[in-house]
C-alpha cells in the first residue's frame, strides 16, 4: 500500500517542480498519440461515413471486419509495424523505425478501426429518412455528408476519445517499434514498463498517475465539447 | 450555421495545434538530418535496468556525435537482430550463442567487455537447503529433489541459456514439471515474480543489486565458476549487411573496452549498492576470468 501512496506522491512533486524528463516523456506521449488520433479521424470518419450511407455486395462482411479490427491486439499491430520497417524490410528505405514517427504509424493502425467502428454504428443510427430531407432541401451530398457527422457529432466525439485513449494506454506496439529509446521514443507507458522491471515500482505508478491526470485533462475537454449542445 | 462554424473553428484550431507540433518538432528535424549518425544497439535487459547504459550512452553520444537507439532486449533476441541486419552493435551475454553468431558470419571483432556472476537467489527460508552449496550443477539437483519451485526466464536470453547449460550438466530435464515455471519476462520482472512466490531463479548479480530493496531473495549459491556472466561487445557484419552502420559500430565497441569506460564499469553501482555491479575486463582472456 505505502508504495502506492509514495508513487502518488512521487507524481505530484514530479508535476510541481516540473521534472524535465518526466515533462518531455508526457509532451512526447501526447503529441504521439494526439498526431495518431487525427490521423485515425480522418481515416476512420472518412471511411466509416462511407461504408455507413451506402450499399455494395460484400458490405457485411466489410464491416465485420471493422469491428473485428476494434480489437486489433497493439503487440500485433506492433510486430507487423517492425517488420514492415525493418531496414531490409519493405520500407527500410524511409529509416523510421524507433522512431517517434513509427509510433505515430502504429498507434494510427490500431486506433482507425475504433474510430471506423463507432463512426458506422453512429451513422447508421441516423434516421434513414433525415438524408432524403436533406437532399430534399437542396443541399448538396457533400453538405449533407456534413450535415450527417454533425448531426452525429455526440456519437463521433465519443469516437475521438475511444480512439485517444486506446493509444495513449497501449504499450505493446510503441515499445516493439519506438524502442523505449530515452530523450527519443519513450513515452509514458514504455517507461512505466522499464521503471516496473527494475523495480523502482513509486516511480512506475507516479508515471501511471501522471499517464491518467493527462488523460482525464483532455476528455474532460473532449467532453466539454461534446456535451455543450446536447439534445435538449 | 453559427454552430456549424463553430465545429469548424475547433477541428481546424486542432489540427493546425497538431500539425504545428509534429512540423515544429525542431528536435525531430536535427535528428533526421542527422541520419547516417544513428546507431542501433541491441543488448540485454541487464545493461538497461542496472542503469549502467544511461551513464555511458550519453558520454559516448556527446563524444563521437552518434545518436544510439538502445534495444534492450534478451541476448537471444538481439543476436536475432544482428542476425538479419537489423542492429549495428551488440552487447550481450550468451557465451554459446555468440560463438554460433561469430561463426555464422553475422558479427564481426568481439571484445569482452566486463563481466560478473550468476547468483541462484531464492526466499531465506530455503526450503531446498541449497545455502552451503558450492556447485551450481548440484544446487540445481538438490532444487529439483526437494520440488521446490523454480522460476525461469524462459526467453532465450543469456541468463536462460547459461540456467539450461546448468540444468544439463546437473542431468535434469526441468520443462513440463510441475515445479518449474517460465515467465518469458526479463530480470528485473522475474525477480519480482520469484520474490512474489518465494520461489528460486538464476540471477545476474548486476540486476539483482540493483533491485534487491524490494525482493525478499537471499543469495543462496555464487562463486561457482560455471556462474561467471561475460559480456563482449560485437560489431554487426558489413560485408553481410551493406546497411549496417559500421563506423559507429566499430566506434561504440572501442568505446565500449576503452581506458575510460573501463574505469566506469569498475565503480559503477558502488556508491549506491555498496559494491560494483560489473568487473571491467578489456583485453584480458575469458578463460583468465575469476581467477
Amino acid at each position: 500500500m505505502e508504495v502506492i501512496i509514495a508513487g502518488i506522491r512521487q507524481a505530484l512533486s514530479m508535476l510541481v517542480s516540473f521534472d524535465p524528463e518526466v515533462m518531455a516523456i508526457t509532451w512526447l506521449s501526447l503529441k504521439v498519440s494526439g498526431t495518431a488520433t487525427l490521423i485515425s479521424l480522418f481515416i476512420g470518419i472518412g471511411i466509416g461515413t462511407a461504408v455507413a450511407l451506402s450499399s455494395f455486395p460484400g458490405r457485411q462482411l466489410v464491416v465485420s471486419l471493422i469491428n473485428t479490427g476494434m480489437a486489433l491486439p497493439p503487440v500485433v499491430v506492433g510486430l507487423f509495424v517492425t517488420i514492415f520497417l525493418w531496414r531490409n524490410g519493405p520500407f527500410g528505405y524511409l529509416e523510421i523505425l524507433y522512431t517517434p514517427t513509427a509510433i505515430i504509424i502504429a498507434q494510427a493502425i490500431i486506433a482507425t478501426p475504433i474510430v471506423m467502428g463507432i463512426t458506422l454504428a453512429a451513422m447508421q443510427q441516423l434516421p434513414r429518412k433525415l438524408r432524403l430531407q436533406i437532399l430534399a432541401l437542396g443541399a448538396t451530398r457533400l453538405q449533407m455528408v456534413w450535415l450527417l457527422i454533425k448531426e452525429a457529432k455526440l456519437s463521433l466525439m465519443a469516437a475521438v476519445m475511444a480512439g485517444f485513449g486506446g493509444v495513449i494506454s497501449e504499450v505493446g506496439a510503441s515499445i516493439m517499434v519506438g524502442g523505449n529509446i530515452k530523450g527519443y521514443t519513450r513515452v509514458l507507458t514504455t517507461a512505466t514498463v522499464m521503471e516496473t522491471s527494475k523495480g523502482n515500482f513509486d516511480l512506475a505508478i507516479a508515471l501511471g498517475v501522471i499517464l491518467m491526470l493527462f488523460a482525464f485533462a483532455i476528455n474532460l475537454v473532449l467532453t466539454r465539447i461534446q456535451q455543450r449542445e446536447r439534445p435538449q | 450555421m453559427k454552430r456549424c462554424f463553430r465545429i469548424v473553428g475547433l477541428l481546424t484550431a486542432f489540427s493546425a495545434l497538431l500539425c504545428m507540433l509534429v512540423a515544429g518538432d525542431a528536435d525531430a528535424a536535427r535528428k533526421a538530418a542527422a541520419k547516417q549518425k544513428n546507431l542501433i544497439l541491441a543488448t540485454t535487459t541487464s545493461t538497461q535496468d542496472t542503469g549502467l547504459l544511461d551513464v555511458l550512452i550519453p558520454i559516448f553520444e556527446k563524444k563521437t556525435g552518434y545518436f544510439v537507439k538502445t534495444i534492450a532486449v534478451g541476448s537471444g533476441q538481439a543476436m536475432t537482430m544482428g542476425s538479419k541486419g537489423e542492429a549495428d552493435v551488440l552487447l550481450v551475454h550468451s557465451q554459446a550463442a555468440e560463438k554460433k553468431f561469430m561463426a555464422d558470419g553475422n558479427g564481426v571483432n568481439r571484445r569482452l567487455v566486463m563481466h560478473n556472476d550468476f547468483i541462484v537467489v531464492g526466499p531465506p527460508t530455503d526450503p531446498a537447503a541449497l545455502r552451503g552449496t558450492k556447485k551450481a550443477a548440484e544446487g540445481l539437483r538438490k532444487i529439483a529433489a526437494a520440488q521446490a519451485l523454480f522460476i525461469s526466464r524462459g526467453d532465450n536470453s543469456g541468463t536462460h541459456a547459461k540456467e539450461k547449460e546448468i540444468w544439463k550438466a546437473a542431468g535434469i530435464q526441468p520443462e513440463g514439471q510441475k515445479w518449474y515455471q517460465q515467465t518469458g519476462l526479463g530480470m528485473g520482472q522475474t525477480l519480482g515474480v520469484t520474490a512474489e512466490k518465494k520461489g528460486y531463479t538464476l540471477a545476474d548479480r548486476g540486476t539483482y543489486l540493483a533491485m534487491k530493496k524490494n525482493l525478499g531473495l537471499d543469495i543462496l549459491l555464487e562463486g561457482d565458476a560455471v556462474l561467471l556472466n561475460i559480456y563482449h561487445v560485437i560489431e554487426v557484419n558489413h560485408a553481410k549487411w551493406p546497411k549496417v552502420n559500421a563506423p559507429g559500430a566499430k566506434a561504440f565497441a572501442d568505446f565500449m573496452v576503452s581506458q575510460e569506460v573501463q574505469k566506469i564499469i569498475k565503480t559503477f553501482g558502488v556508491a549506491k549498492f555498496g559494491s560494483p555491479l560489473f568487473f571491467p575486463d578489456a583485453g584480458k582472456k575469458v578463460e583468465d576470468l575469476g581467477k
